[in-house]
């Protein structure tokens, strides 16, 4: 991979605890990549799947699924269901052919402005090892090629 | 057609010096549908806000965007001026432009690309943006104070004292916390329970107030203004309304060996016991795994000794009440460390190493020694005493890295109060530093030392044995940098203050947020710090953090003013990001309502003209609805969105970025 490249990571993050810390972040003037674009939702039960998959289809390199910890959720239970929905979306990822790797999952508290500002630094070092991520514009080629038969 | 205004702020040098603005401007001004795009050095300002209602009038602006700050910030600033010139106040975003952006990168260049690309991004969104009108709740105007500590007993006067209804949960059999147990307090040296009891008695007494003791709160539903409140009243198998407090139960009761709780086990009680004389209300109860009764069957000695019919009753159970209530204030104090924590200290081992709370019940004249202070092991009066501070905090090693607060002033009250009873004692303090900030509280130490001869060495304590009757305690006194030895007759430990063994588990039940270790999160250290994170919940008192009785009722009047804030008006107005399903497409599935942590997703009938069933769809209630929007994705059929943040929202942002 040349060294130019510079990855896009997209993040999903609840307004509650991780758009906070990331807030935090910016408040304790912790520096860290400037790859991240944050989309902010009410809470990560809100993030659906489509989201994520939109996001890779759009040219993200990686994606970011971040919201409160398991037991601290504003709205008592949603990180829950994100969690377990992202279990099962991860058995169809695999299935898909998506790498695993492309999509991060974690939890940063309001208070976690280090840690959002580590994830960042960790996942954009990461997606600079894995490359760009193509599959979804060679897919894209591939079935524009078919059709034109 | 969208027509949209995009505002850059330099907030100062803040953005401007990490973004290129005019940059972002002159980009954002091609990105279709933006109308007028502008930067300015402080938009938040009034001429700042001026330049935006302008924009909105005179271009008759559809939707909004300020690239500035958080809109954890300035979100309702904006709101408000779009809402003075006449555009819907949902019909704003705000580009966070600052925290996220110019604050965290250093490279000028890339911080403007994503500038850019954030700001045009949300321009996308607020196109799709639709007209939202706030959401009216009702307010229920009855508080929920939990704890009857001296923190809960203030909130819940101070509500009361307003006109409110209060109702004061309190899980032992009396409400007074720890301040009941101790002797006196500093820097006054006033008898705590001669300060206490009277506010004990009032608050029972309150025609407003509902106390309820020997209960826990189970379950709390809704949000604020519209709390539902599950409490257990555990069983005290003793009627707390034919119970007239004469104690001939507790005379009569034969098991009369039970370590005293309230006396840190220093001295006794019964099965059937008040843990302490004054006790509010004044009924006993009776502790299942003592009594004789309870255990073999036999006995009833209190019921036959009772006078009053059915009085006491094996048979009861615990019961359940329902309350409404608008606020809640959490009040539910704290404990003191295990300090067996601390082999080198040697508690738990030898029997005269004691907390200062255990100190507390010896200097107290209601206490196991009545006021004279004797040795737990032998009864004889101790010569030397050797006080530890910081036995337990500022020790990342034990896991409490901060700061007890109150162990430096109880410290020196207690060697006053030895020295004022025992008028040959020494009393000699192991400190790491001597913290006295406070009203009085610095001149309250200087006293220990030059009044009642405290000796003060500064150093740490290593180890701590039994010899010949004596305890002799090691430790280096670190300014003369020598070791030292001291052969005491009496060692107590100025024991961290920690949560509450469930702190953790009752936050998680009751939805509000606690730090690493197990205090609860106010809202903002410095700006709000009697609120939580969940609207209608309020703190107060020591298990927000470590605190002393001034604090703890300076908190709780806090918390009371807030509540009663709440309180002055009849409805309050909630953002109205909540769901909405689509009854053409509903499939009827009722994912939803499985996915709702709220159960505010119901399911509704459609008839037909005659009455007769075409279909159930779901059904969101707008009052219940916090906005969360698990439900949306839970969806299958797509028949659910959530106002402020729709799939078409989303959706357009993403495809922005």
């Amino acid at each position: 991979m040349s060294e130019s490249f510079e990855p896009k990571i997209v993040a999903f993050v609840c307004t509650y605890c991780t758009y906070a810390g990331a807030d935090l972040a910016g408040t304790s003037r912790l520096k860290y990549a400037p790859n991240v674009r944050i989309v902010r939702l009410p809470c990560t039960g809100r993030i659906s799947p489509m989201f994520i998959l939109k996001a890779l289809q759009k040219g993200a390199d990686s994606v970011l699924v971040s919201g409160c910890h398991p037991g601290d959720c504003h709205f008592a239970a949603g990180n829950y269901h994100a969690r377990r929905r992202w279990t099962v979306f991860r058995a169809l990822l695999a299935f898909t052919g998506i790498p695993e790797e492309r999509i991060r999952f974690s939890w940063v508290s309001a208070a976690e402005g280090a840690k959002f500002a580590d994830l960042i630094n960790e996942i954009t070092e990461e997606t600079k090892k894995l490359g760009p991520f193509t599959q979804y514009q060679e897919l894209q080629k591939a079935i524009e090629t078919q059709s034109s038969y | 057609m969208a027509k949209i205004g995009v505002f850059v702020c330099h907030c100062g040098e803040n953005i401007a010096s990490n973004v290129d603005t005019a940059n972002l401007v002159r980009k954002v001004s091609e990105h279709p549908g933006v109308e007028v795009c502008a930067e300015y050095k402080y938009f938040c300002s009034d001429p700042g806000q001026e330049t935006v209602k302008r924009a909105i009038r005179e271009n008759g602006l559809t939707g909004v965007v300020v690239a500035a700050c958080s809109p954890r910030m300035h979100e309702t600033t904006f709101r408000k001026a779009c809402a003075e010139a006449g555009l819907n106040p949902y019909m704003l975003e705000m580009a966070n432009i600052r925290e996220h952006c110019s604050w965290v990168h250093s490279d000028k260049e890339k911080a403007t690309e994503k500038a850019i690309e954030i700001t045009r991004s949300l321009v996308e969104k607020v196109k799709r943006n639709n007209n939202l009108k706030p959401i009216s709740v009702p307010v229920t105007r009855r508080a929920l104070v939990i704890g009857g500590g001296i923190a809960g007993i203030q909130a819940a006067l101070d509500i009361a004292g307003a006109g409110r209804e209060v109702i004061l949960v309190e899980r032992e059999p009396s409400i007074g916390g720890h301040m009941s147990q101790l002797s006196e307090t500093f820097p006054t040296l006033d008898c705590s329970q001669c300060i206490l009891t009277p506010r004990m008695v009032e608050a029972i007494q309150h025609p407003n107030i509902k106390v309820l003791t020997y209960s826990e709160v189970e379950e709390v539903d809704g949000y604020i203004g519209n709390f539902k409140a599950k409490i257990r009243k555990k069983s005290r198998y003793v009627d707390i309304d034919k119970c007239t407090g004469c104690g001939d139960c507790i005379q009569k009761c034969p098991v009369k060996k039970v370590p005293s709780e309230f006396e840190c086990g220093l001295g006794n009680r019964t099965a059937i016991y008040t843990p302490f004389a004054q006790a509010v209300p004044n009924v006993p109860v009776i502790d299942t795994t003592r009594c004789t009764y309870f255990k073999n069957g036999k006995c009833k000695i209190c019921q036959k000794t009772c006078q009053i019919e059915n009085c006491i009753d094996f048979g009861m159970q615990d019961t359940f009440e329902e309350y409404e209530v608008g606020a809640i204030v959490v009040a539910t104090g704290f404990q003191i460390q295990d300090t067996t924590l601390y082999g080198e200290y040697g508690y738990g081992r030898y029997k005269d190493v004691i907390t200062g709370l255990s100190f507390e019940r010896l200097a107290s004249a209601s206490g196991p020694t009545s006021g004279v202070i004797k040795r737990p092991s032998d009864g004889k009066e101790p010569e030397t005493i050797v006080f530890i501070q910081c036995a337990g905090s500022r020790d990342p090693s034990k896991g409490v890295r901060y700061c007890s607060k109150i162990c430096c002033m109880y410290t020196a009250k207690h060697a006053m109060l030895y020295a004022h009873k025992n008028h040959d004692g020494r009393s000699r303090i192991f400190y790491m530093d001597i913290r006295a900030a406070g009203k009085g509280y610095d001149e309250f130490t200087r006293r220990a030392i030059e009044e009642d001869g405290a000796e003060y060495l500064r150093g740490r304590v290593s180890k701590l044995y039994e010899e010949n009757g004596k305890l002799i305690v090691r430790g280096v006194d670190s300014l003369l940098g020598k070791p030292v030895e001291i052969a005491a007759d009496m060692v107590v430990l100025a024991t961290a203050i920690v949560p509450q063994p469930d702190a953790r588990e009752f936050a998680k039940r009751i939805g509000i947020g606690y730090d690493e270790y197990g205090f609860y999160n106010e809202a903002h250290m410095k700006l709000r710090p009697v609120e939580t994170a969940t609207a209608g919940i309020y703190l107060c008192g020591a298990c927000q953090s470590p605190k002393d009785i001034p604090d703890s009722v300076a908190q709780a009047s806090a918390a009371a003013a807030k509540v009663l804030g709440l309180f002055s008006r009849e409805q309050l107005e909630r953002e109205p990001v909540v769901a909405s399903v689509s009854d053409a497409t509903c499939a009827g599935c009722f994912g939803c309502v499985m996915a709702c942590p709220y159960n505010a997703i119901d399911v509704r009938d459609i008839n037909d003209r005659n009455g007769n069933l075409i279909k159930q769809v779901a059904d969101v209630n707008p009052g219940l609805c916090q906005g969360c929007g698990t439900c949306v994705t839970f969806c299958r059929s797509n028949s659910i969105d959530l106002a402020g943040f729709t799939e078409n929202q989303i959706f357009a942002e993403i495809m922005a970025l």
